[in-house]
């Protein structure tokens, strides 16, 4: 497959005419398609449900009448979510922008990768073994991954920057005072809008933070569907899809400090945690495998062998393939669902309807829709498949129809303009697909470390045999199989950039 | 130390961006106390040339490149404050972001009043007409307070009489000073020394009262000056500019 990709690249790079950039376009996409319809057969989609319709209506009965009967534990949950993401946002991105004034550097470039590459899920089962069910582990869990990815995009956007006001400064000035009159008040914009969508991320990974035991929005909803009760579902689920959707009415710079502060004071307690791990214990010893520690090759030989075969490879094909499935199946919901939502194509008003569903689609974690899934097809990839293709697919065709939407207000209309589906194929598509293209190959990474994760719900993806792992208390299968994760996503996140490259499109 | 008084020497000098060359076999030598104009049509790699001078010697070399290099986010007051940035610690710098310095703030209030600019000290620079913009980069070079000034097209956009009176002021600020400028009469009147620039090559370097500006105006009509030997236009293939032999 890396020949056929590199092949793919060479021939978009040898052929920058016009007419061939949609050949290369094409043939990126043909490969993704091939890739995917080879995984299809080996991937596992069986329906375990016997009536997953009968389950469907009840869950369409709980969002249709939502009802809480507690209001103040629904008010508590919503308060340690936003705690969590809050705070984890408040102290990663200024890390994080610490990080991407030293980004130069190949350790720090290294170590950003290596923590933005495990999920959020994962670092807060590492940290449970730690810190037990535990503000700070809820915190951590964000903030770690959270920093290495504030690093790399900070890193990025100074990179965009003009050179020339740097070059006006004293040779002599010192570094930081250097980045804070130049740097950072040219690029601050884009550092806020960045630093504003990240935390709208956190909020949904606090939520599901819920799904290993926090107190999060998750939890609740874990137990809600659990117990067949519904409506309370039903009621989480908008609670949550309001909080985000109305962000920016309530997330003001000028009230940050005292929300702040109200964080700090909603952090929940630690529960059931009665010994403090001990974190040397668990980095010296815990962690590595027992032969390894006593030096026994023979036996590390056979511990590793036995880990592969039953375990990392069998993980690591599923999580691949399911990504892949997901991926091109992301492609497809985003051209049926983007016209919907862009003013061109669905009219001024119709648009609405189809706006309000991408956004439903944008907020909902993942996890949570793979759960919903789960409940209707029973545990295998094809609820994973779906929630991942349906939340991405929403989020791309949102930025998509808005693209266009944007495009069409700078544009004077031609009387001679196509309409409907004419307009749809022969216009819109076409204009869109490179940055279609681009933001997909951008999600790519994204939906590998997601369908990583979803192994926690019981798919053999690499997250059941972690979490396996570490219900039976053995951390050294744990970090195997976390690290061989990381390292498959570092893979696709340099071909995906490649890929990206290799056809150019203006970054969305 | 062989030559006190020499602060920049460039001999055979070349530069070129990719395969493009903007500069090709330049000599310059540039003495303390001088003060040099740099003309010639856009393009011919005026910006270039004072890139590679302040190369040389950045310590002592307060820059204003074309455009001004501001911040678009930061008042006037920072943006001239920046000159100084190596003069304060860090800590003070930062501070200074939140509440302006007392000492820098009397400083920085004389220029922006020399410079017109006291009602705007404390508005964003994005808020600036193009000529107000000009000043406070202007005000940027002459708080760095170094002995030689680097200026690419440093009062384009302001009306002739400002130039003029702007001009002096920089010149009489600094002892040495190389500017790139279109305006030729603004040249001959201000400086001791014109070096004109055609197609990454100099084609005349002389002092400024022996020029008159018909004869400068032949530079950017036509190549072929006295001054160009014949070797080298045989050797500049791409010329674009008509050529009268």
């Amino acid at each position: 497959m890396r020949v056929a990709l590199r092949e793919a690249l060479s021939q978009s790079l040898l052929q920058p005419l016009r007419q061939s950039s949609a050949r290369s376009l094409n043939s990126v996409c043909l490969l993704m398609i091939g890739a995917a319809l080879l995984a299809l057969p080996f991937a596992d989609f069986r329906i375990y449900s016997v009536d997953p319709w009968s389950e469907l209506s009840r869950i369409g009965l709980g969002l249709l009448l939502p009802g809480w009967e507690q209001p103040l534990s629904l008010l508590q949950a919503i308060g340690h979510t936003i705690a969590f993401a809050l705070l984890a946002v408040a102290i990663a991105a200024p890390l994080g922008l610490l990080l991407a004034m030293v980004f130069r550097w190949r350790l720090v470039r290294l170590l950003c990768a290596a923590v933005r590459s495990v999920h959020e899920l994962f670092w807060g089962l590492i940290f449970m073994q730690l810190y037990g069910i535990s503000a700070l582990t809820g915190l951590l869990a964000i903030l770690v991954p959270f920093t290495g990815m504030f690093a790399k995009v900070f890193a990025e956007i100074f990179e965009q920057q003009s050179r020339t006001p740097a070059q006006t400064l004293p040779p002599a000035a010192p570094a930081l005072a250097r980045y804070v009159y130049t740097l950072i008040p040219q690029s601050l914009p884009a550092l806020l809008s960045y630093t504003r969508y990240r935390f709208e991320c956190a909020l949904r990974s606090s939520a599901i933070l819920g799904f290993i035991g926090l107190p999060t929005l998750g939890f609740h909803l874990e137990s809600a569907f659990k117990q067949g009760h519904y409506s309370e579902a039903g009621a989480l689920l908008w609670a949550f899809l309001l909080l985000i959707a109305s962000i920016r009415y309530w997330l003001r710079p000028r009230l940050l400090p005292l929300y702040l502060l109200a964080a700090l004071w909603a952090l929940p307690e630690t529960v059931g945690f009665s010994s403090g791990g001990s974190l040397w214990r668990f980095i010296s010893e815990d962690i590595w495998p027992t032969p390894l520690l006593q030096g026994d090759w023979p036996a590390l030989a056979e511990w590793g062998a036995g880990m592969w075969q039953q375990q990392v490879w069998p993980g690591l094909l599923q999580t691949l393939l399911l990504t892949q499935v997901a991926v091109v199946l992301t492609g497809v919901v985003i051209l049926l669902s983007y016209p919907l939502a862009a003013k061109s194509l669905a009219g001024p008003w119709m648009r609405w309807p189809g706006r309000f569903l991408l956004l439903a689609l944008r907020s909902a974690p993942e996890m949570v829709l793979a759960y919903l899934f789960l409940l209707l097809f029973g545990p295998s990839g094809l609820p994973v498949v779906l929630a991942l293709a349906l939340h991405n697919g929403g989020l791309i065709a949102f930025l998509v129809a808005n693209a266009s939407d944007a495009e069409q207000a700078t544009r004077t209309p031609r009387p001679d303009d196509p309409s409907g589906l004419k307009r749809y194929a022969y216009v819109e598509t076409p204009r869109r697909f490179p940055a279609l293209l681009a933001l997909l190959f951008y999600r790519w990474e994204v939906i590998l470390r997601e369908s990583a994760i979803m192994g926690l719900l019981g798919v053999a993806t690499l997250g059941f045999f972690i979490d396996s792992a570490f219900e039976e208390i053995r951390y050294d299968r744990a970090m195997l199989l976390i690290v061989v994760g990381a390292l498959l996503n570092m893979v696709v996140d340099t071909v995906s950039r490649r890929l990206r490259r290799s056809f150019a499109a203006a970054p969305v | 130390m062989a030559d006190d008084t020499l602060l920049f020497q460039l001999t055979n000098a070349s530069h070129s961006y990719g395969e493009q060359p903007v500069l090709q076999g330049i000599d310059l030598r540039v003495q303390r106390g001088e003060k040099l104009a740099l003309l010639g049509p856009s393009g011919a790699g005026k910006s270039t040339l004072l890139n590679l001078l302040y190369a040389q010697r950045p310590q002592e070399c307060a820059l204003q490149p074309q455009g001004g290099a501001l911040v678009e986010l930061l008042s006037v007051y920072h943006n001239i404050f920046m000159g100084g940035l190596d003069r304060v610690g860090t800590l003070a710098a930062l501070w200074n972001l939140l509440r302006p310095l007392a000492a820098s703030r009397q400083e920085i209030t004389a220029i922006a009043v020399q410079l017109g600019l006291e009602e705007k000290l404390w508005h964003s620079v994005d808020r600036l007409s193009g000529g107000q913009r000009q000043r406070v980069a202007i005000g940027r070079a002459l708080y760095r307070r170094q002995p030689i000034y680097l200026g690419d097209e440093p009062v384009s956009s302001v009306d002739p009489l400002q130039a003029q009176l702007l001009l002096s002021h920089i010149l009489a600020q600094h002892e040495t000073a190389v500017v790139s400028l279109h305006n030729r009469r603004l040249a001959l009147e201000n400086f001791d020394r014109v070096v004109v620039l055609q197609e990454g090559r100099i084609c005349c370097d002389c002092a400024a009262a022996e020029l008159s500006s018909e004869q400068l105006d032949r530079y950017y009509l036509q190549s072929g000056s006295p001054e160009t030997a014949p070797g080298h236009e045989a050797a500049d293939a791409d010329g674009w500019v008509i050529r009268t032999s």
